[in-house]
This record gives structure tokens, C-alpha cells and sequence, in this order.
């Protein structure tokens, strides 16, 4: 499969994990590593003096680099700066930019993610918004100096799948930057659905970390992925009404 | 003096500085970033950095997300 690259760096897995949901970092290890991961996200919390172990060190351990959220923030002011204790913590100037409108539907709020995108991008930082499937917002966030853009496919955790493939195919078609679909991935079928649409990459964790077996269903989304990515080079055929014959009737 | 760190409320000594109020949850001194009333103070600076009355610290991490 053909390199994934973003802002000049090079990935050869498309497959974008998060880190949300495991039971355990045990767990957690074991499906990062089944699922080829070379990109991983974490989300910026009060420190807790309890807590033992770290999800660092983890990916450390697995030499996975690290894509700091800014999950938990309502308004642009608040992304930026745990965007920028996330650079400073993490010494990354890589962020996915999550601002949320509201707890309920988790959607992301457009207004919110603009503004912090374009403050972010001229503090220097390589921003990766997670939107709804929004061509227009996805094209004005690549205008603004994004580095990717990241539209849902269904709510966070929802496991609904792509609920507008049409939409996506619009932000795909338009982009220039990568697009990584990232949300409501529910089954392995999902995120192939994702790639044969043209999406560049698939963010997804819920659908892994809280599967039955999650480190089943991390392989299953790897080979999902690298299949949807060589149908999509492939080319598939058009869709007909009617049959059509194989062999010719007639030598 | 009073300070918030982490959203608790610490009668302490005038004159603490961040890197002691870091101390006081942890002993690590990567992965982890302050803000001092909304604003980032940089781990070379939290030495030299006093706080003041009021102030409040927020101590943060990465921790499984997204």
C-alpha cells in the first residue's frame, strides 16, 4: 500500500487509532499493536497523582507518535491553549482540534473549530480538524492552512458507520490535504467503506477498544483499511440496472 | 497565600513557585504542562516563576482519548 502523508511526514499505515475506551493499557497495547498503528491520538487531563501507568509510555514503547487532542473543549479559547500544553507536554506541534457544541451529540462546533484553526495555524502548529461532513467547512479549513481535515462519519462512539457517503465523496473529490474520516466507524466494513469513498486514512478507537475482543477487531480494521485503500486504486466497476454477461454468448 | 491547583484550594507559603506546585502532584517533569490562569508557562520557566494570591495552576497530562 502507498504511503499516508501528512504535512510531509510519511506513514505507511492509514489506520489512525485513538486511545479512548480500553479497559486496560494492557489491553490497549495489545490492539494498537494489532492494528499496524503508527499514529495515535490522546486527550490533555488534569494530572492525576493516583493514576498508574501512562498511556505514554505506551506508545513510546511501541514507537507510535503521539496526535494530542483537544477532546473535552466547548470553545475555540480553551482548544488553543490545551493545544498549547499539549505541545508543551508532549513537545508535538501536531493537534487534532476537537471543539464540541454540546455533550449529548459530541458534534464538533463548526463556528468554534474555525477560529481556533486559524489561531492555531499561525501559532505554528500543524492542525487536524475534526468536523462534520461538511464539504464547504472542509474546503475554508484547507484554505485556512490545515494540514488535514477530519469529518465524521457518524457521532463519536456511535458506531453508526457513514451515515452520508455522498458528502464524503464531496470533501474527497474537493481536498487537497489529506481526509482522514474520523467518528462512528462501527465494523471492519465501515472503514473500508471509508477508503473505497477516497478518504486518505481512518481515525477510529471506540469500535476497537470496545469490541469483545479488541485486538480481533484492530487486525480485522487494518485489513479492512489496506483493502478499501487497493479497491479505491483499483477502480471498481460502474454500477449497472441490469446483468451483464461475463463470457460473450456467441464465440 | 491561596492558590488553585487542579481545581483544589491550597493555603501556601508566599513566594511558591510553579515547579513546587508541580511537585506537589507529581515528580515527573516531562509529559506533563502548566497554565497559570489560562496561560502557558514553559518548564524552563517553572523554576523562576512565583505565583501569586489567587492564582490558579492547572496541571495536565495526556491520558487515553480520542
Amino acid at each position: 500500500m502507498d504511503d499516508l502523508i501528512i504535512a510531509g511526514e510519511k506513514f505507511s499505515s492509514r489506520l489512525i487509532m485513538g486511545t479512548g475506551g480500553a479497559p486496560s493499557l494492557e489491553v490497549l497495547d495489545q490492539a494498537l499493536v494489532a492494528s499496524g498503528t503508527e499514529l495515535t491520538t490522546v486527550a490533555m487531563r488534569r494530572l492525576d497523582p493516583g493514576a498508574r501507568g501512562s498511556v505514554l509510555d505506551v506508545l513510546r514503547e511501541r514507537d507510535i507518535k503521539v496526535l494530542p487532542n483537544t477532546a473535552g473543549c466547548f470553545t475555540a479559547g480553551e482548544a488553543v491553549l490545551t493545544a498549547r500544553l499539549a505541545r508543551e507536554a508532549l513537545g508535538t506541534d501536531w493537534v487534532k482540534l476537537e471543539v464540541i457544541a454540546d455533550e449529548r451529540t459530541l458534534l464538533p462546533d463548526p463556528i468554534e473549530t474555525f477560529d481556533a484553526a486559524e489561531r492555531l495555524v499561525a501559532d505554528g502548529f500543524v492542525v487536524l480538524p475534526y468536523i462534520g461532513d461538511d464539504p464547504a467547512l472542509a474546503r475554508r479549513l484547507e484554505q485556512a492552512g490545515c494540514a488535514a481535515v477530519m469529518p465524521l462519519g457518524a457521532p463519536i462512539g456511535s458506531g453508526l458507520g457513514i451515515r452520508n457517503p455522498h458528502n464524503i465523496e464531496l470533501i474527497v473529490e474537493a481536498a487537497s490535504v489529506p481526509v482522514i474520516l474520523d467518528a462512528g466507524i462501527g465494523t471492519a466494513s465501515d472503514a473500508a467503506l471509508a477508503m473505497e469513498l477516497g478518504c486518505d486514512a481512518v481515525l477510529l478507537a471506540t469500535a476497537v477498544t470496545r469490541a469483545q475482543r479488541p485486538d480481533l477487531m484492530a487486525a480485522a480494521m487494518k485489513a479492512a483499511v489496506t483493502a478499501g485503500r487497493l479497491a479505491r486504486q483499483a477502480g471498481r466497476i460502474p454500477r449497472r440496472r441490469y446483468a451483464e454477461a461475463s463470457s460473450p454468448m456467441t464465440p | 497565600m491561596i492558590v488553585v491547583i487542579n481545581g483544589s484550594t491550597h493555603e501556601v507559603a508566599d513566594g511558591m513557585t510553579v515547579a513546587q506546585a508541580v511537585h506537589t502532584l507529581t515528580s515527573a517533569t516531562t509529559g506533563v504542562a502548566v497554565a497559570v490562569n489560562d496561560e502557558v508557562v514553559t518548564r524552563g520557566a517553572w523554576e523562576t516563576t512565583a505565583l501569586r494570591d489567587r492564582d490558579r495552576v492547572e496541571v495536565l497530562t495526556a491520558v487515553q482519548g480520542g
